[in-house]
């Protein structure tokens, strides 16, 4: 699947495109398939997002979009160092699903 | 300490005035981000992993008590909680929001600080020895002429659109404790024969994709003329750099092309021309400078020995301590890197400790060091059993000043935009792997970058890792006999890369290997030197 990501504008934190609208979870990333240019073109413009860019996913085995690139897979979650300042500071075992 | 005049203060409040209404124009729509990224760049703020960044500059890597509050401050109330002390003595800072960095930068003003010319192809903020103004090696101290260089460089009309970004490094003294050569330009400051004051100037040294020595171009441009002679520097560098290749756009490239010899002939050809414009600041603005890097008041007679009877302290007060000048001081290193912990980060609470500790102990100084440390220069020797314990209750009391724990490590892919693996990782295990034989196998400069831009300095590492990205997957790269200090060399890469546990054992194979065919006296790179790489290899892939 190809999912678009990119940071919010103002707070620029890492977001999501969900098919209507921007999350911080990747878990709500939808697959854009070929619409990803036209959709950053438009939320760009409107501010909703900066930077935007998309990329190849696959579906873990629970349904969550899983970035291709480790890089993303960071971008999702947080850095694996700080366990504390991820989305998912109580899962212990969030770090198999980044490396 | 320099404190800002009028003219420093209205130009970093007029900057701070002009980037918020930047960001306001970017917020409402009427800059795209196509126009906005250059002037947000200049102002510091990038966008990373995982939000906006904001480098802070630290000039030659002094701050006093108040501006460290400050930093720490700004952890608390913009960012979550900590900051990160980098390679070029700077702070950073993870998780800041656009709207709120004009905030941050009129915060910053308050104290006499900025984050202009932290980034973009400008002349960046020099660094210095980080023992300056303390060092009993020095000839003088090297920070006003850093600051004249920061104040001469800042909005320089011809150099704020280099070929690319332009590093300096100004240090007084035999030791290099600041990577001179590994700079575009670096200034050694040397007294002549009869006793004057100059510096030798070293340019197109560098890091990076190439790395280079910087060859020395001048041995001796006296000291009322070394602003004319950078200037001549920067302007052939500015004339033929390649502007067309951003990877050969470096000036270590153009002086590797022309050969040393022919840049400085013109070098000297601008120079002379130069000489007969007198832009040279006055010497009075030197002097004025000066003044405020007047060795702060001494006490005399105090007692030169340290009570050494704690068996922790005494094991921290041998590796953390350096010579000083004045008798009955020492100047003292923080280490920030305890063993599993983040190189370089320090939480809001520690900056704001550190910030107390050196209003009470060392005259209200600190320095950031390029080894991501904090020095309080000036403490009295007696003073030291009573700060260490402050340091120790606070997680800053790590005896492991340039041993194997002691490791380089830039943010790498946890936070870095331009990463292709990740460093902090790879170094919390080899620190938590050597800690147990750190002390044994003694001075070990490692260093780590995620990725070929050697933020971490590899290159320049006793033992240097290069994370590098293999179809998809995090690699690491390992090179040995890298130094930055006096006895500068570029490290050598081993053979084939390893992936994260790989590269975890291979260091401590080449340390075991070291313990093993060690000399009496013999540091790493020492050994390295006599036996050369392959015995290495052979522990490494035999
Ligand atoms: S070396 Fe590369 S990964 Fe590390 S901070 Fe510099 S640009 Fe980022």
């Amino acid at each position: 699947m190809r999912i678009l990501t990119g940071n919010d504008l103002k707070a620029g934190a890492v977001v999501w495109w969900t098919g209507y609208d921007w999350s911080r979870h990747v878990e709500d990333a939808a697959d854009v398939g070929d619409q990803a240019d036209a959709i950053a073109a438009r939320e760009e413009a409107a501010r909703r997002v900066n930077a935007p860019y998309a990329i190849e996913a696959t579906r873990d085995a629970g349904g969550t979009p899983r970035p291709a690139h480790i890089k993303d897979r960071i971008r999702a979650l947080g850095p694996t160092v700080r366990p504390d300042l991820t989305l998912k500071p109580a899962d212990p075992a969030v770090g198999n699903w980044v490396i | 300490m320099y404190i800002y005049d009028e003219f420093d203060q209205a130009m970093v409040d007029a900057r701070v005035a002009e980037f918020r209404d930047q960001v306001d124009r970017r917020l409402a729509g009427k800059l795209s981000e196509d126009q906005f990224k250059p002037l947000r760049l200049m102002n510091g703020l990038y966008l990373q992993l995982h939000a906006y960044m904001l480098r802070v500059a630290v000039p030659y890597g002094t701050l006093n008590s108040a501006q460290m509050r400050l930093l720490g401050d700004i952890a608390d109330k913009y960012d979550r909680g900590y900051g990160h002390f980098t390679t070029r003595q700077n702070i950073q800072y993870n998780w800041i929001r656009l709207e709120d960095a004009p905030d941050i930068l009129a915060d910053l003003a308050r104290v006499g600080m900025h984050a202009i010319q932290t980034s973009g192809n400008c002349i960046r903020n020099t660094t210095s020895d980080h023992f300056a103004g303390a060092a009993a090696d020095e000839v003088v101290d090297p920070r006003p002429y850093a600051e004249l260089i920061r104040q001469w460089s800042s909005f320089h009309p011809e150099f704020s659109y280099l070929p690319r970004k332009f590093k300096m490094a100004v240090i007084a003294s035999q030791r290099d404790r600041a990577a001179m050569r590994l700079h575009d330009i670096g200034i050694r400051l040397v007294r002549n024969s009869a006793g004057e004051l100059g510096g030798e100037f070293y340019v197109g040294g560098g890091m990076g994709r190439t790395p280079m020595i910087a060859p020395l171009i001048r041995d001796f441009v006296p000291i009322d003329q070394f602003i004319t002679y950078a200037e001549a520097c920067l302007r052939v560098y500015n004339r033929h750099g390649r502007r067309d290749n951003k990877y050969k756009a470096r000036i270590k490239i153009l002086v590797h092309e022309l050969g040393a010899e022919e840049y400085a002939r013109q070098v000297e050809e601008e120079f002379a021309h130069l000489l007969t414009l007198g832009i040279e600041p006055p010497a009075r603005e030197l002097e004025r400078i000066a003044a405020q890097f007047a060795p702060p008041p001494f006490a005399s007679g105090l007692p030169d020995t340290i009570d050494r009877s704690d068996p922790a302290f005494a094991l921290w007060a041998a590796r953390n301590l350096q010579p000083h000048k004045a008798p009955g001081y020492t100047a003292l290193t923080i280490s920030l890197k305890p063993t599993g912990g983040i190189p370089g980060d320090a939480s809001a609470d520690q900056i704001r400790l550190m910030a107390d500790l050196a209003e009470r102990y060392s005259f209200d100084e600190l320095r950031v060091t390029h080894a991501q440390n904090i020095v309080l220069p000036h403490v009295r020797k007696a003073d030291l059993p009573a700060l260490w314990r402050e340091l120790v209750d606070a997680g800053l009391g790590s005896p492991n000043l340039d041993l194997a724990g002691d490791i380089i490590a830039c943010p790498g892919l946890d936070y870095c935009s331009l990463a292709n693996a990740r460093s902090i990782p790879v170094a919390q295990q080899i620190g938590e792997r050597l800690a147990g034989k750190e002390q044994d196998i003694g001075e070990l400069k490692l260093k780590i970058s995620g990725c070929i831009n050697a933020c971490g300095h590899h290159h320049a590492g006793h033992i240097g890792i290069l994370g590098v990205d293999k179809k998809g997957v995090e690699n690491y790269q390992l090179l040995l006999g890298g130094s930055e200090a006096e006895d500068v060399s570029l490290g050598k890469i081993t053979g084939p890369g390893f992936d994260e546990a790989g590269v975890v054992d291979a260091v401590e194979k080449v340390t075991d290997l070291y313990l093993a065919r060690r000399e009496d006296g013999e540091r790493f790179l020492d050994t390295y030197r006599r036996i050369g790489v392959e015995p290495f290899k052979e522990v490494l892939y035999g």
